[in-house]
């Protein structure tokens, strides 16, 4: 059972108001009729699976219905950060390999769970 | 009452804190009649009446007593209920609160646990039935196991559910905290009395009736206080505050994703068999409360562990601490002559507290060469026979091995793992033993974590939390903390380290003041050597729930199990409902030994939710009966229900399905059938008037400049030159080609449309068009709402309708001036209404809409003018045979998300030269969707004509081919149809729409083949002319 | 050419009006009720979605209400309530027979923007619940925290409702109110009652409305 911060209410709120939609930032390819077979197959089809970060789509949907972003760790389940729609993840995997090395260095991190206040 | 409670101390020895012996009760236990007191439980109250064996084992059917005190205990498992709708299976006896006139069942043994004859199959089978017995006995032919299983069942004789429904009721409550305390001994009463002076929310929950764990069992004082007063007062000053929770009889069972937390409580369990009314309103047997904190304080304690022994499983073996907690709380001392067998300190106070009680210690044996502690020295002053550098190598038991009649002593060498001299018989009638403590890690676990091994305390403890649990932490014993100072302490760090995370100062708490006593170290040892080698010895009993045995382990690392998960499997240990409590560490050990490496290499099993049993009632709380889940009504649904509707369940919704009347030529007043009404419905609606309710339909209101653009976007078709006034019909793909939905959507005015979903599609497209334009869209300027439960929808349909709805209304209804697609705004009945012209049969049809508080009012005038025209209601059933007769599609019954607009034969409804690539064009041109063979939408009509083909039937080109035949489609619906006197079908078949006046059959698992002739989808009226009328 | 086709749905005349609750009877709570339940039916609600830049303003001249732009809030006035649902999206609601006037108000004065404005009265209705053990109520019912301490009077929220949903909203010391969906009502209603029984939740119906005053001459005036 997640607690996630809906970056719209500006609360955390339990996941039963959530829906799921699968993985973020799937462009819908600007111009159809000019993308090959291949490519709107991978489109259409493709997602990826990582062990580790991912950037998930999600819906309020019992709440204010809004869509937004998930960035999740598919091994502990901890969520890292939630977005609004339009914008960028400021935890990446890339991220979480530096912060992790800052760390070995002894630099402390001071982010909290879901990069808000709870 | 039947027996007198001859185990039970003397009122004036000033033990039994938690029993009230003014207030006697009396229990039945395989029924026979015992007396108790208040405050029992009914383990207590049997080991003071003398019940030695309370169950049989599980696998050998062995007799079998109490164990211990708590959830930990293994074999006092009992059937709850004195009638049939009461029971309640896998209650633990030392859990279970005595009330007047329990009535209990041992789980297993028949006819009961005393004379048990399951058990000489047990013992002529306990030979035969090595570890793995099932897996190597059982495993072929396969065909045989669901024979097998039922005598395995019945010999194993788990617990059984009630026959009868459950009287009582139970409910879920949410709650929400800062601070979430998990058991209340002295690390969690502290935890939560540091907590709760900050002011933050805490709960504090215990599975005991009364708070206070450990402390309710210790001689010890604190504060200058008995610890048993000491605790009184901590809880009265927690139960003083606002801000705390109290929960005692709840148990935490699971501990999920982000600190949420399952509490069961208990709150009538003690009560009687059926939860008691309070002013007459029903409570509630017990809640389930679902608490999402902050931070999670664990203070579970920690589970003494039993020694592995030959005999240790006859009735009169009990882990030390049990036995002073049955002298403290209940004044019970279940025995005479006790011989101790220890590895520490700690058990001392076990011969002490016995001693005490008036009972004789015969001897401990402790398995130290030099134990020194100071408890140590107070045995010895009391004149206790020590026995050093020994243990008890076997209890041994009367003939029926019914009761412990005596302990062979020897001494041993641990590190050796033998026998080292000469095994001494005491006469005894109970063995309790120390092995050390396992902290209570199962919760930690559940959070995916594995336990670590710590040599310093010989348990394992809760390793590292992970992130998706941050604010988790452990204290106490159940993090390997066992003198009380540094309970106390672990506490109050942990609770200050956490509000500090948030930015909470604590208050100073003050960290009360313990004895402390010196200590002698304790020493490594689990299963006790015997003086034969241990495949050959008496059974030595790992985990008495399972029945798994020191051998059994041995035996499978033997056969080439070495992780330890395997060895779970394949032995059993750790299983159900026990999930390894007592048995757990010792098997890990045992299973180290046998590989050759230390507990660390070999790993630990972890726990699942449920901690201990939780009943079905508390999970499903009031979601069940006529709550288990929403039944969604229309405006005019009590009417639907007065006119006798059957009713059909499409989502949520229940729909009229038809509306069986009495038939008219039948004296016996029996309703019509299911088939004659529709044949009367569908009748009706041809040749005169009927009204289906149709309000189930998804309605979403659309604003804004851009709406027109964006629904050329989001469905196939053009939208582009639709006038204000009209309607059209639309479908929807996702972008993969395939059609997702469909409906009607009308322009209302240049800005404004309002489309309409399938009754089962409504919140699914408002969420696929806000996904479009919140992610894909957002510069498109349009707004979307709901708006299905607004409108009451009624539509008039046959070549009456124009009649009977112009006696209602001031709309003009003329054919040239309100045309078929077309909308208008006017009265109807008095109400304002909007009418469309629309047609799902086939007929001329009008839709009307009101606000739904106002729909009765024109529902009864349709009946009230209806009746000279033959109104007739009708239901889904015939709607759905005059869509298929006009061979209009249902999305979801004749698509299953694997249809292209084309395969259903609707080129007519896609706008291929539209500007914009909407959703699902590209997709239309992929090589998949272009497929000539693909199945595409054709009529079917059986050449018989009586013949209803069956929906889902499969369908082959050749009917004499070999099984398994090459299927080429499959009926997708399939009705009688009335009008024309034939059954007819919808189907998908490949490269169908080339096949048209071929025949295809359709075997029937009954042998018969039926044969149809592809036909075009449109059954009746071709040409559209009848809703033009 | 109109922009947006406004409709009046209320009758000139007395017309049978039922609440989606009309078939409830009074529950037989008896002495020391801890718990009252009341359905306030027949109310105007309208959903009104805009940019909070293009909202504020004319929210307050036309309604007098000041347009609550944090989330979880609602404001309470003489004209009626008006919570924030999401970001751009309010939920109005105000006396029976006052939205289709509002509505064309709030049309007007909001000229060329983008906004859309919609009559949901016959979609929902107010559910009150009203006395010292409310909360433990709604506890049963929601997973959101209905702490009084978190939740203080003018906050409101959508959320799970037993396995429906509802905007839950609390509007004085022990008053709360729930918007639920007309077909999800009897379910609500009966859940409430089940999980109230406990406290002995006392339950009377709403009056019967028996006439509708028609405020507008026409209702067919399209606003453009």
């Amino acid at each position: 059972m997640f607690h996630i911060y809906c970056p719209y209410c500006a609360e955390y709120r339990e996941e039963e108001e959530f829906h799921p939609k699968g993985q973020a930032h799937i462009a819908r390819p600007a111009d159809p009729t000019a993308t090959s077979d291949d490519t709107w197959g991978e489109y259409l089809f493709f997602r990826d699976n990582p062990r580790g970060v991912h950037h998930e789509l999600w819906v309020h949907a019992v709440g204010c219905r809004k869509f937004f972003n998930i960035t999740r760790d598919t091994r502990s389940y901890a969520i890292l950060e939630t977005y609004r729609m339009g914008d960028q993840p400021s935890v990446t995997a890339e991220s979480m390999i530096l912060a992790e090395r800052d760390a070995e260095c002894g630099v402390t991190s001071t982010a909290t769970m879901q990069g808000v206040p709870s | 009452m039947s027996s007198t409670q001859s185990f039970r101390l003397a009122s004036e020895s000033g033990v039994g804190s938690q029993i009230d012996c003014d207030k006697p009760l009396s229990f039945i236990f395989n029924g026979k009649s015992y007396p108790g007191y208040a405050g029992d439980t009914l383990a207590s109250a049997l080991l003071a009446n003398g019940v030695d064996v309370v169950n049989r084992s599980f696998k050998y059917s062995r007799p079998r007593g109490i164990v211990a005190a708590g959830a930990e205990e293994p074999n006092a498992i009992v059937q709850l209920g004195s009638s049939e709708a009461a029971q309640v299976p896998n209650v633990r006896a030392t859990q279970q609160t005595l009330f007047d006139g329990l009535t209990a069942r041992s789980t297993n043994g028949w006819p009961d646990a005393q004379r048990d004859m399951m058990g000489l199959i047990g013992k002529l089978g306990g030979p035969f039935m090595p570890v793995g017995f099932y897996y190597k006995t059982f495993k072929a032919p396969a065909s045989m196991w669901l024979t097998y299983e039922k005598y395995i069942r019945k010999a194993a004789g788990l617990g059984r559910a009630p026959t009868e429904s459950d009287p009582d009721i139970y409910d879920h409550m949410n709650r929400h905290c800062e601070v979430l305390v998990i058991g209340a001994g002295p690390a969690g009463l502290m935890a939560a009395l540091a907590a709760a002076s900050s002011g933050v929310r805490v709960i504090l929950c215990d599975e005991q009736p009364v708070f206070g764990g450990s402390l309710l069992d210790s001689a010890e004082t604190i504060d200058g206080m008995a610890a048993f007063d000491w605790a009184l007062d901590a809880v009265e000053r927690l139960a003083a505050l606002e801000n705390v929770t109290l929960l005692p009889r709840t148990t935490a069972n699971g501990y999920f994703d982000h600190n949420f937390v399952t509490l069961h409580e208990r709150r009538t369990e003690h009560l009687g068999d059926t939860a008691p009314t309070l002013d007459g309103r029903r409570q509630p047997r017990s809640r389930l409360h679902r608490i999402r904190a902050r931070h999670v304080v664990l203070a579970s304690g920690a589970h003494e562990r039993p020694l592995v022994y030959a005999g240790n499983d006859v009735p009169g073996n009990l882990v030390a601490g049990a036995l002073s907690t049955y002298i403290r709380r209940y004044a019970v001392r279940p025995g005479k002559r006790l011989v101790l067998s220890t590895t520490n300190d700690y058990a001392y106070r076990t011969a002490l507290d016995w001693q005490n009680a008036g009972g004789e210690v015969v001897a401990v044996a402790d398995a130290r060469a030099n134990p020194d502690g100071e408890l140590v020295e107070r045995a010895k002053a009391a004149g206790i026979r020590i026995i050093s550098g020994s243990a008890v190598v076997e209890a041994t038991s009367d003939r029926k091995g019914h009761r412990v009649n005596g302990a062979r002593v020897a001494a041993i060498d641990i590190e050796g793992f033998r026998v080292s001299g000469e095994v001494e018989l005491l006469n005894c009638d109970t063995v309790a033993t120390s092995g050390g403590y396992s902290p209570v890690v199962h919760l930690a676990a559940h959070t995916g974590v594995r336990p670590v091994w710590r040599d310093d305390i010989l348990g394992f403890v809760p390793g590292q939390t992970i992130a998706a649990f941050e604010g988790f932490g452990v204290v106490g014993a159940a993090a390997g903390v066992y003198a009380a100072a540094g309970v106390f302490e672990s506490a109050v760090t942990q609770v200050k380290r956490a509000l500090a995370s948030d930015g909470i100062d604590a208050e100073e708490v003050q960290i009360p003041i313990v004895e402390t006593f010196r200590e002698g170290a304790a020493v490594a040892m689990y299963q006790v050597p015997h003086d034969k080698p241990t495949m050959r010895a008496p059974k030595q009993f790992v985990d008495l729930q399972n029945d798994v045995t020191a051998a059994a382990i041995e035996l499978a690392t033997k056969e080439g199990f070495e992780s330890i998960e395997h060895v779970k499997r394949y032995t059993a240990m750790g299983f159900g409902t026990d999930q390894g409590k007592l048995g757990n560490i010792n098997g890990m050990a045992i299973t180290a030994r046998c590989l050759g490496q230390t507990i660390p290499q070999t790993g630990t099993t972890v726990f699942r939710p449920n901690y201990t049993p939780v009943n079905f009632g508390a999970i499903v709380g009031r979601h069940c009966r006529e709550l288990f889940d929403p039944e969604r009504y229309t405006a005019m649904h009590q009417w639907h229900v007065e006119h006798g509707a059957k009713f059909e369940d499409v989502g949520q919704w229940k729909r009229p399905w038809y509306y069986p009347q009495k038939r008219r030529e039948r004296a016996d007043g029996k309703l019509e059938s299911m088939h004659e009404a529709v044949v009367r419905e569908c009748r009706a609606v041809r040749e005169k008037v009927g009204v289906l309710d149709a309000s189930t339909l998804g309605k979403i209101d659309i604003q804004g400049p851009d709406a027109r653009e964006f629904l050329g976007r989001i469905y196939t078709n053009g939208w582009e030159k639709l006038a204000v006034g009209k309607a059209r019909y639309g479908l929807m793909c996702k972008d993969d080609g395939m059609v997702m939905d469909d409906g009607v959507t009308t322009c209302l005015a240049d800005n404004h449309f309002l489309m309409t979903t399938t009754t089962g599609g409504a919140a699914a497209i408002l969420e696929w068009l806000e996904l479009w334009h919140q992610t894909e869209w957002p510069e498109l300027e349009v707004y979307f709402t709901s708006v299905t439960d607004h409108w009451a929808t009624m539509t008039l349909t046959g070549p009456e309708a124009r009649n009977l709805l112009s006696e209602l209304t001031d709309i003009d209804l003329d054919r040239d001036s309100f045309k078929f697609m077309e909308w208008r705004e006017g009265i109807v009945a008095g109400v304002p209404a909007r009418v469309y012209r629309i047609s799902f049969t086939g007929e001329l049809s009008f839709e009307v809409n009101v606000q739904a508080n106002y729909a009765m009012q024109v529902w009864e005038a349709l009946f009230d003018h209806g009746e000279k025209y033959g109104l007739t209601p009708y239901g889904t059933e015939t709607m759905h045979v005059l869509r298929a007769e006009k061979g209009f599609i249902i999305v979801g019954q004749d698509t299953d998300g694997s249809m292209t607009p084309e395969d259903l034969g609707m080129h007519w409804c896609v706008g291929y030269n539209k500007p914009y690539s909407w959703i699902g064009k590209r997709a239309l041109t992929r090589s998949d969707t272009r497929r000539e063979d693909r199945k595409q939408l054709v009529g079917l009509k059986p050449l018989e004509a009586n013949v209803v083909l069956e929906e889902g039937a499969q369908i082959v080109l050749d009917p004499k081919q070999a099984i398994p035949m090459r299927m080429v489609g499959h009926v997708t619906s399939s009705y009688y149809s009335p009008t024309l006197e034939h059954g007819f079908a919808l189907a998908v078949v490949k490269g169908g729409h080339k096949r048209l006046g071929e025949k295809v059959y359709l075997p029937m698992p009954d042998g018969v083949t039926h044969v149809a002739e592809v036909v075009g989808s449109i059954f009746y009226d071709p040409k559209g002319q009848r809703q033009n009328i | 050419m109109p922009r947006f086709a406004y409709f009046d749905p209320h009758p000139a005349q007395a017309v049978t009006t039922q609440s989606p609750l009309h078939h409830f009877v009074a529950s037989a709570s008896g002495e020391g009720s801890a718990v009252a339940l009341r359905e306030h039916a027949f109310l105007d609600h309208l959903i009104l979605r805009g940019e909070p830049a293009v909202m504020i303003d004319v929210v307050q001249s036309v309604l007098g209400l000041t347009l609550p732009t944090e989330p979880q809030t609602l404001v309470l006035g003489d004209a009626g309530s008006l919570q924030w649902l999401s970001p751009d999206e309010w939920l109005l609601i105000v006396a029976a027979g006052d939205g289709f006037r509002l509505q064309r108000a709030l049309c007007e004065a909001l000229g060329k923007s983008h906004f859309s404005i919609v009559d949901v009265s016959g979609g929902q209705t107010v559910l009150e619940l009203h006395g010292e053990c409310a909360v433990a109520v709604l506890m049963k019912s929601t997973v959101y925290d209905v702490d009084p301490g978190r939740f203080p009077v003018g906050k409101g929220v959508t959320s799970v409702f037993a396995k429906a949903t509802a905007v839950i909203r609390r509007v004085g010391e022990e008053r709360w109110e729930l918007i639920v969906r007309r077909s999800f009502a009897d379910y609500c209603l009966r859940w409430l009652l089940d999980a109230g029984e406990e406290y002995g939740i006392d339950y009377q119906p709403a009056k019967a409305r028996v006439a509708s005053a028609r405020k507008s001459a026409s209702n067919m005036e399209a606003v453009s």
